[in-house]
C-alpha cells in the first residue's frame, strides 16, 4: 500500500519535524510572557529543560528498546522498566522513611536508583535478548507479568507504609509535566549527555541490529556486547524520565509508531531525531495548549495516555507483531 | 580452508551435532545434504558463529571462529540463512547495502556503491531495487537476500537452503550463480541443500549427513550411490547417468 504513495524524502520529514519541535519550544518560552524576561528564563527555562529532557529519554530509549527486541509493540514502558523504578523509590521511602528521603541528597538517591535500574534490568531482560527463543509472545507475557510484580509489590508496600511517608512517595510516583524536579535537573542532563555520548559511538550498529541477531553477527556485530550496553542506556534513560516526571506508559509507543510511520526509510540516522521531535512537539506544544488555551494545568499526562493508548490498542488489533 | 574439529552440540542431552570433524579446502561448491534432522543447519550456524558450540573448534583460514573479532571474520566468511525476517521496512538496495557493513561501518564509499550495483545486477534485482521486502514475492525476497551476500564479498560463502521458495526456473539461477562464484571468483561456496539431484549436479563435492553425524564425503559419483543414498535417507532409488550428471530417481 505505501508503495504508490510517492516517497517524501527522509530528510524533509526531519527539517519539518525539528521545526515543529523548535516552535513549539518558542511558543512555551514566549506566549503569554508577561513580567521581568529574567524571572521568565529561570522558571519557563526550567521547566521547558525538563520536558525535553523527558521527551528526549523516552523517545530514545523506546525506539532502540524496539529495534533491540525487534518488533514495534513493545516499549520499556510497557514491559516493566519504568514499574521497576517505582518500586526501588518504594523501597527507598519504606526503609529510609519521609524524614531519610528529604534529607537525603535528591542527587544521590538518583544515582543509587539509576544504578540499582541497570543492575536490575541486565538481570532480568538480558535472557530475552540474547538467548534462542526470541519469541514476542513470551517476551511481552514475561514484560507484562514482571510489571504486574512490580506493582503489587509496591502497591502492597505502599499499604503498610506510613502515612506521611505514602504522602511524600505519592508526590513522586504521580506523572506530572507540571512539577519537574528541579533539583535532579543538572544530574539528569549530565545523565543524558553521558548516555548520547555512548550511543553516538554505537550508532553505526544500530541499523544492522534491526536485522536481526543472526545477520548483525553474520555482518560482524559482537551482539551480545552492544545490546548489553544499549540496556545499560535504556535503563538510565528510563531512570531520567521517571525521576523527572513519574511514570509514563504509552508516551513512548506512541511517539515511535509515529516515528516508525512518518520516516519514509528504517534508517536511524533519521528515525531517532524525527522521534525526538516529535516527542518534544507532542510534550511542549500539548503544554502551551493546555496551559494557555484551556487553562486547566494537571492533565497533559492523561491526554497523552488516552491516545498513547489507544495507538496501542490499534497496533494490537491490526496483528501485524511488526 | 574451513577446519571444522570434533564439534559437538546437544540440546538437553540430544546431540545434534556429534562430534563432526571435516576438512573444506578453499575454492569448488560443497553441498551438505541429509534428511530433516540430520544437523546440516546447525553446523553451517556453528561455522558461521551464530550458534555456540559445545565443544570442538572451527578455524577459518587459521582464524579460530570463538575468539576472532567479529568484523573480522565478516570480512571474509558471510552465510545466508532460512529464515529472514526483519522487522524494519527496507528496500531491496537497503538490504544488499548491508552486505557493505563489515567494510564501511554504514557509510558508503563510491567503491562500496559499485558492489552493491554490481550484485544487485547480478541477481537481476534492478526493476526491484527501491521496492520494499515485503513487497516481493518469495523468490524475490530470496534473491534479495543473496545478493546482499554477494555485495559482503567474502572468500568463503555459506548458504542454508538456498532454493526454499524457488521454482524450477530460479532454483537453477541460483545454483548456476553459485557455481559461478566458484569458477569465476574463486570462492568457497557451502551450501545446504534438500534436493539430491541439485547437489549431484552442481557440486564438486558432497557431504552427507545423518543424526548429527558424518555419514558419507567425497566427489558427486562417490556420494551419489544407491546404497548410501538409501543408508543417509531411508529411501529406495536407483541412480542414472546423464551425460556427465548422476541423477537419482526416488520417485519409484
Amino acid at each position: 500500500m505505501r508503495a504508490d504513495v510517492k516517497r517524501i524524502s527522509p530528510s524533509a520529514v526531519l527539517i519539518v519535524s525539528a521545526a515543529l519541535a523548535v516552535a513549539s519550544m518558542v511558543a512555551f518560552m514566549t506566549v503569554g510572557a508577561k513580567g521581568s524576561w529574567s524571572f521568565l528564563l529561570s522558571f519557563r527555562g526550567t521547566k521547558l529543560l525538563g520536558m525535553v529532557l523527558v521527551a528526549y529519554a523516552i523517545a530514545v530509549s523506546t525506539v532502540l528498546f524496539q529495534t533491540i527486541s525487534g518488533n514495534r509493540i513493545l516499549t520499556p514502558s510497557i514491559i516493566g522498566f519504568d514499574a521497576m523504578y517505582a518500586l526501588l523509590q518504594t523501597i527507598m521511602v519504606f526503609f529510609l522513611g519521609a524524614a531519610g528521603m528529604t534529607t537525603t541528597d535528591p542527587r544521590l538517591q538518583f544515582t543509587l536508583e539509576t544504578a540499582a535500574m541497570v543492575g536490575f534490568s541486565l538481570l532480568l531482560f538480558r535472557a530475552l535478548f540474547s538467548g534462542a527463543s526470541r519469541s514476542l509472545h513470551l517476551l511481552m507475557l514475561v514484560g507484562i507479568i514482571l510489571g504486574g510484580l512490580f506493582r503489587s509489590l509496591s502497591s502492597f508496600l505502599q499499604r503498610i507504609l506510613d502515612p506521611n511517608d505514602f504522602i511524600v512517595l505519592q508526590d513522586r510516583l504521580f506523572a506530572s509535566f507540571n512539577s519537574v524536579d528541579a533539583d535532579l535537573l543538572g544530574i539528569a542532563a549530565v545523565a543524558t549527555l553521558a548516555v548520547t555520548f555512548v550511543l553516538w559511538r554505537l550508532s553505526p550498529t544500530f541499523d544492522v541490529l534491526s536485522l536481526g541477531r543472526e545477520a548483525a553477527i553474520g555482518l560482524g556485530v559482537d551482539h551480545q556486547r552492544v545490546v548489553n550496553l544499549l540496556l545499560v542506556l535504556i535503563a538510565i534513560l528510563v531512570s531520567v524520565s521517571t525521576a523527572l516526571v513519574g511514570p509514563v506508559t504509552f508516551f513512548g509507543l506512541l511517539v515511535a509508531s509515529l516515528a516508525w510511520q512518518l520516516t519514509p526509510t528504517a534508517s536511524h540516522r533519521f528515525v531517532l531525531p524525527v522521534a525526538v521531535s516529535i516527542a518534544i512537539t507532542t510534550l511542549v506544544g500539548g503544554q502551551v495548549i493546555l496551559e494557555r488555551l484551556f487553562s486547566f494545568n494537571t492533565a497533559l499526562s492523561i491526554v497523552i495516555e488516552f491516545f498513547g493508548g489507544l495507538v496501542f490498542i490499534f497496533l494490537l488489533v491490526r496483528g501485524s507483531a511488526r | 580452508m574451513i577446519e571444522i574439529q570434533e564439534v559437538t552440540k546437544s540440546y538437553d542431552g540430544n546431540a545434534v551435532v556429534d562430534r563432526v570433524s571435516l576438512t573444506l579446502p578453499a575454492g569448488g561448491l560443497t553441498s551438505i545434504i541429509g534428511p530433516n534432522g540430520a544437523g546440516k543447519s546447525t553446523l553451517l550456524s556453528i561455522v558461521s558463529r551464530l550458534m555456540p558450540m559445545d565443544r570442538g573448534k572451527v578455524l577459518v583460514d587459521g582464524l579460530d571462529v570463538n575468539d576472532t573479532a567479529g568484523d573480522v571474520l565478516a570480512r571474509r566468511l558471510s552465510i545466508m540463512r532460512q529464515d529472514n525476517h526483519i522487522t524494519a521496512r527496507l528496500s531491496v538496495r537497503d538490504l544488499v547495502a548491508f552486505g557493505r557493513y563489515p567494510y564501511s561501518k554504514g557509510r558508503l564509499t563510491a567503491d562500496d556503491v559499485e558492489h552493491i550495483d554490481r550484485s544487485i545486477a547480478y541477481l537481476g534485482l534492478e526493476p526491484f531495487a527501491n521496492r520494499f521486502l515485503d513487497q516481493l514475492s518469495g523468490g524475490q525476497r530470496q534473491r534479495a537476500f543473496i545478493a546482499m551476500v554477494l555485495c559482503q564479498d567474502t572468500d568463503y560463502m555459506l548458504f542454508d537452503e538456498p532454493l526454499n521458495n524457488l521454482d524450477i526456473k530460479h532454483a537453477v539461477e541460483t545454483m548456476k550463480l553459485l557455481r559461478r562464484l566458484a569458477d569465476d571468483f574463486a570462492k568457497t561456496v557451502v551450501v545446504v541443500l534438500h534436493d539430491i539431484n541439485f547437489a549431484s549436479a552442481y557440486s564438486d563435492r558432497i557431504v552427507a549427513m545423518q543424526g548429527g553425524r558424518l555419514a558419507f564425503e567425497g566427489a558427486p559419483q562417490d556420494v551419489i550411490v544407491p546404497s548410501r543414498l538409501q543408508a543417509i535417507f531411508d529411501v529406495d532409488c536407483r541412480v542414472h547417468a546423464v551425460g556427465q550428471t548422476r541423477l537419482v530417481n526416488y520417485f519409484e
